[in-house]
């Protein structure tokens, strides 16, 4: 099996892997952080969101194998339960979740959606390709899309995010 | 998902001499699409080459004042770049009407335009389907075909290609560089990249085995009003109906391709003649020969009225 | 406990922290990722084999042979379990096909073996060498064509048929009428995470780490297939990611892990594959429902029929949709009717608000559609229809009945006088612009729920019962019921839920969970309440709570202390007697849409949507507007893109994961407005609530057709409400 090393979440992790595993199989069964969720495992939910070297992807649609080096943050490196980070305060706040199985890949792509927009980089519901993109209702509505939550939050996840937003500029 | 063994190539040389060396070998880039159907063994290679480590994800301007897009640029990168969004404003918008942010921020240029078909049938392996197993028939014809293609089907298949990005590139007269097997390059101009599917629509592309896909070349920017424009059910992070990518000229000439009426992104040059006398010439051009089922016909007129909001909005109404 | 006359005055209504919008005691773990799924748990059990389920790739027949040879030899594989080498394995109460089918098959993707392996890769590809003949049936697929077959079947909540007056002859003496068919497709749940549980057997014990609304019916279903007894198995689940009713019963994860850990003498966890849920679990069933409404020039409804007809397994049960008809509109010739027919498709079963979602989705076009014959406005219609009493049971009063009041409420604060009375006036840019309106109704049922509380010497109380929280908010409102009731901050309570050795409730379903289980606590509560006072020596009558203090007369104990070393325990459970009977009781909606129809290509965007909600006492208005939003969304959903398309060639359905059975997403709903009434009703339980989870749905199908009608004046009684079915009557483009 072939052996990778893999920071996650700040700390360092010596792996051997069947070539298989995808990262996300990597994180929830074998380092055990099963934070991120395997909602569909065909790069259709967006539940298994993580951000890797600074980029939201889906973890189901990559293998470990491809990511030697790579760094990796998972909703675990946001924040804990006692110690949140301000996206994950900021859900509970709005109860921008009900379940709460799609969330982690929600406040992944919240935290990333953010720097992308501040990076201008634009999305479909940019009006202006020449502008640099807003922190606009539309904009994290169309960006987030990519994040399905089937219980619905959707109206209280963008008030959680536009909050956060503010709260950054 | 069978068992594979895996090597990250440093050159595009040293991936196509491991293609060549290893049966059963594929290259992977951002595997957005390729593990997604390895995990229902529609795919089944015995080998991964990864090729994300080959440098090949810059974008540069070319000699003749276009732009040549390395195969490894991500969706994500190809729609923010400045010259992207200035010159080519049609690819970027294209671009950004597909997938999600996450899938965009991994999948690539060449990954792109090599995406196979959505198709319900082709995806669940207890269907006969003649893409995923030749021969053994098209379950989609006579069954479920709202999203099917309408022009250049076969008896064999009546899929689309997925793609938002292929759509843009075809207006672009975009041209496909590659590197095969025995080390030659050559340049494939998008047009003739896809294929119809015929009696073989396992065959998607005229790329040989082995062959790698290095960049895609954009000439000049041609300017004018580039207008993509998706039609989908969901508002978001949903294949199209139908797309019409527009490039439209001040004087009223143009450009126009269709996204998710073919196995390959439809564009009859011919057609584009017509643009002075509006979308139902250029529509009636466009569409000659097409063969809908009776779910997916709505394609015809929504092909058509969609060209006409396209023409108004390029026209300024 | 028992509750059988109407509520007087109790702790509860001090409304101290019952009734505050609190944020969910469980959203740190939630947000941060640490609440552990049933999939999840490394920690409670060592050596997890992983098994992947096999589904039957024909949708009727039988199995003529099964080669499990190649996958029994691939790396990692420790053993394959088949309906032939399972044992006897009975069919629980619960569940209509088999869930280990073979050799026959009943529906397509009905499990016929898993595999266990050391890892989850083995045994996912070793799961594909196995080689399965079969033999085809025919089968019936098609509702359309086998509806007439149908026979009356009766509903959860009354019997197949009702009658009063004479329907046929005042219909036909009406002079306005309207005849109208409306179809609903079949539509999947899609809870985010897949049916999955770990099972670990010590010696003939069984525990099962799942996923499950409903814990004591699987905990007996588990039982009862397995051919144990039912103290032999306990079911874990803390936390569920989303059931909508999907999560009910007891399905092929639970079963297939805990026959594959017998097999391989390990524990095992299953997750069903997305792919393989559409077909393999339960769905809402499509339905095809006539509606006939005859009314008075000024208004008046003097015949109101509805008929249903939908499709299930052998054995199976019909969609419900004629149930809210029996009780919105006043009328005096009444008629509703509901056939089952035969379908070979995957089992059919409730999801959220089974029967009033599809049925409202019919009948609030159809009083939409009647109102535009009378030239009524669409709200005054239904207010000059509406009703205190059970329309078919004249003496049977509504315990609460404020739809008229919802319905003006949500006119003003919606703007609903902008509204134009015809249809296709209002166009901004490329969009035709319509507002649109339907009213909901969800019954309000309450179920014998109990709870066990424990008071500690620190002054904490501790909360347990197997009731289950999907993300509706039960950790945080049975929290609140603690806290309110035993006079302590919402801090000093811990909730344990999900676990069958803790008191069974009610569950989670039909939107009755947060009334039943908050009053189950509140029935435990009391006596330990009791027990305090007893302690005490404190005349229990006259007994105060507050403050973390037992307070009688001047006489005043910390909590802690009364509780003492060794602790206080209380266990109860509320029991109702006949209120429900006696009164109707149920829940009121009146929701607003505003929808965009692209004049061009047809594509409709939902721009506002309002809900103003008579659903008794809200317990926590903000996981309450949460469930309500929730419900709105997936109403956008039922109207505008979920089907479960049929192949009537094949057998089953085609779209079967996230990508082809399309959802909405973020893009596609707005910002949400909800207002409730919060009137308390004291004929429900000591909490005077009601459920809010399902009527959030109820109305919005309608109200969104509704609104495309308003926008363009094309009328579309076939959802899901897509473009191609407004392309050809839309205005020509340029």
């Amino acid at each position: 099996m072939p052996k990778l090393t893999l920071t996650v979440n700040g700390a360092s992790h010596e792996l051997a892997l069947d070539t298989r595993t995808t990262l996300l199989d990597a994180l929830r069964e074998h380092l055990h952080l099963t934070g991120t969720k395997k909602g569909c495992d065909h790069g259709q939910c967006g539940a298994c969101t993580v951000i890797v070297d600074g980029r939201r992807i889906n973890a189901c649609l990559t293998l470990a194998v491809m990511h030697e080096g790579a760094s990796v943050t998972t909703i675990e490196g946001l924040g804990r339960p006692e110690a949140p980070h301000p996206m994950q305060a900021a859900f509970v706040k709005h109860d921008g979740y009900q379940c709460g199985y799609c969330t982690p890949g929600q406040v992944c792509s919240a935290v990333a959606v953010l720097d992308e927009i501040k990076a201008g980089i634009p999305s479909h519901a940019s009006a202006d390709l020449a502008a640099s993109p807003q922190v606009t209702a539309a904009e994290l509505r169309e960006r987030m899309s990519g994040n399905i939550c089937r219980c619905g939050a959707y109206s209280n996840i963008v008030d959680a995010i536009t909050e956060v937003a503010g709260r950054q500029a | 998902m069978r068992p594979f063994t895996y090597e990250r190539a440093r050159s595009p040389a040293e991936a196509v001499a491991a293609a060549t060396r290893t049966p059963g070998a594929r290259f992977i880039a951002g595997g957005t699409n390729l593990l997604d159907l390895m995990k229902l063994e529609i795919e089944a290679p015995a080998h991964l080459i990864d090729v994300n480590g080959l440098a090949l994800d810059s974008i540069e301007t070319t000699p003749e004042g276009g732009l040549r897009i390395g195969a490894l640029v991500r969706n994500t990168d190809l729609a923010a770049d400045a010259r992207v969004r200035r010159d080519y404003v049609l690819l970027s918008r294209a671009l950004l009407a597909g997938a999600s942010g996450q899938l965009r921020n991994r999948a690539t240029t060449a990954g792109n335009l090599l995406q196979r078909t959505r198709c319900p049938y082709f995806y669940d392996t207890n269907m006969p389907c003649n893409k995923r197993q030749p021969g053994s028939g098209c379950a989609a014809i006579g069954g479920f075909s709202r999203q099917h293609a309408v022009l250049g089907t076969s008896e064999a298949c009546i899929a689309t290609h997925p793609s938002d990005m292929a759509v843009a590139m075809r207006a672009l007269d975009a041209v496909v560089e590659t590197v095969r097997a025995d080390g030659a390059a050559r340049s494939i101009p998008i047009a003739e990249f896809h294929r119809l599917p015929g009696d073989s629509p396992q065959m998607e592309t005229v790329l040989a085995p082995g062959e790698l896909i290095t960049a895609v070349t954009l000439p000049r920017p041609v300017g004018g009003r580039q207008i993509y424009r998706k039609v989908r059910d969901r508002a978001s992070y949903a294949f199209a109906l139908v797309s019409v990518g527009a490039i439209i000229q001040r004087d009223g000439s143009g450009r126009v391709a269709l996204g998710g009426v073919a196995h390959k992104p439809w564009r009859v040059e011919a057609a584009e003649a017509e643009l002075p006398r509006g979308a139902k010439a250029v529509a009636d051009r466009l569409l000659a020969g097409a063969r809908p089922t009776q779910e997916n016909a709505f394609k015809l007129p929504l092909v058509e009225r969609t060209l006409g909001a396209v023409l108004a909005e390029a026209r300024g109404g | 406990m028992r509750f059988d006359t109407p509520a007087t005055t109790n702790p509860i209504d001090q409304l101290k922290i019952i009734g505050k919008p609190t944020d969910r005691i469980d959203g740190p773990l939630k947000t941060t990722g640490a609440a552990p799924y049933a999939y999840e748990r490394h920690d409670v059990v060592p050596n997890q084999a992983y098994g992947h389920v096999v589904g039957a790739a024909i949708a009727k027949g039988r199995i003529t042979s099964m080669d499990l040879a190649a996958a029994r030899r691939a790396p990692g594989v420790l053993a394959i379990v088949t309906a032939e080498n399972a044992g006897r394995l009975a069919k629980g109460n619960l569940n209509t096909a088999t869930l280990l089918g073979g050799p026959e098959i009943e529906h397509y993707h009905q499990a016929i073996a898993v595999v266990v392996a050391e890892s989850f890769e083995q045994a996912r590809a070793a799961a594909q060498l196995i080689r399965v003949d079969y033999v085809r049936a025919a089968g019936r697929f098609d509702l359309a064509a086998v509806k007439d077959s149908g026979r009356p079947a009766p509903l959860f909540s009354g019997p197949a048929d009702t009658a009063v007056g004479d329907f046929a002859d005042a219909f036909a003496a009406a002079p306005v009428q309207l005849d109208a068919t409306y179809t609903t497709p079949d539509q999947a749940h899609a809870m985010m995470e897949p049916h999955a549980s770990i099972a670990a057997w010590d010696g003939d014990r069984l525990t099962l780490w799942t996923s499950n609304q409903m814990i004591d019916w699987t905990t007996g279903e588990l039982a009862k297939t397995l051919g144990i007894a039912k103290e032999k198995v306990r079911l874990i689940s803390p936390f569920i990611g989303g059931g909508f009713g999907g999560k009910l019963f007891l399905r092929a994860d639970a079963l297939l892990a805990a026959l594959g850990a017998r097999a391989a003498g390990r524990p095992v966890k299953v997750a069903l594959p997305r792919p393989l849920m559409f077909n393999n679990t339960t769905h809402r069933p499509a339905t095809i429902q006539r509606l006939r409404i005859g009314a008075t020039r000024e208004g008046r409804i003097t015949a109101i029929g509805h008929e249903s007809w939908s499709g299930d397994l052998p054995g199976g049960k019909p969609e419900a949709a004629v149930q809210q008809t029996r009780l919105l509109y006043a009328g005096a010739n009444r008629l509703t009717t509901t056939r089952l027919a035969e379908l070979d498709l995957a089992e059919g079963n409730a999801m959220r608000a089974p029967g009033e979602a599809p049925g409202l989705m019919a009948l609030e076009i159809a009083i939409d559609e009647m109102a535009e014959k009378l030239g009524l406005d669409p709200i005054e219609f239904r207010i000059l229809n509406d009703t205190k009493v059970d329309p078919e049971k004249p003496d049977r009063p509504f315990s609460q009945r404020n739809l008229t009041q919802c319905l003006r409420l949500g006119a003003e604060r919606f703007g609903w006088s902008r509204r134009s009375a015809r249809p296709g006036q209002h166009r901004e840019g490329r969009w035709l612009l319509g507002m649109g309106v339907a009213a909901a109704y969800r019954g309000a049922p309450v179920e014998t729920s109990g709870a066990r509380i424990r008071l500690d010497g620190s002054g904490m109380v501790t909360v347990e019962t197997d009731m289950t929280d999907i993300g509706t908010g039960s950790y945080t409102i049975i929290g609140q019921t603690a806290a309110e009731m035993m006079g302590v901050p919402l801090d000093k309570v811990v909730v344990r839920l999900g676990d069958s050795s803790f008191p069974v409730s009610a569950g989670s379903g039909g939107q009755w969970g947060a009334n039943s289980a908050t009053a189950g606590v509140y029935a435990a509560c009391v006596k330990l309440r009791e027990a305090v006072a007893q302690k005490l020596g404190f005349n229990a009558a006259e007994v105060v709570f507050a403050d973390g203090e037992v307070r009688s007369g001047n006489r005043r104990v910390p909590l802690a202390e009364a509780a003492g070393e060794s602790g206080l325990l209380a266990e109860d459970r509320m029991e109702y007697g006949d209120l429900d009977k006696r009164y109707q009781q149920g829940t009121f909606a009146a929701q607003f849409i505003e929808a965009g129809v692209d004049a061009a290509t047809g594509e409709i965007r939902v721009r506002r949507m309002l809900s103003v909600c008579d659903a008794g006492r809200i317990l926590n208005p903000k996981t309450a507007r949460s469930q309500v939003i929730g419900g709105m969304t997936m109403g956008v959903g039922a109207a505008l893109m979920e089907e479960l398309v049929v192949d009537k060639r094949l057998g089953f359905f085609v779209n079967h994961d996230l990508a082809g059975y399309e959802v909405p997403v973020h893009a596609d709903i707005p910002h949400q407005e909800v207002i409730f009434l919060d009137e308390a009703d004291p004929t429900t339980s000591p909490m005077k609530a009601k459920g809010v989870a399902e009527l959030g749905i109820c109305g919005i199908g309608a109200a969104v057709a509704n609104a495309i009608h308003n926008a363009t004046g094309l009328r579309v009684r076939d959802y899901p409400i897509t473009l191609d079915k407004l392309l050809d009557r839309l205005p020509a483009v340029g």
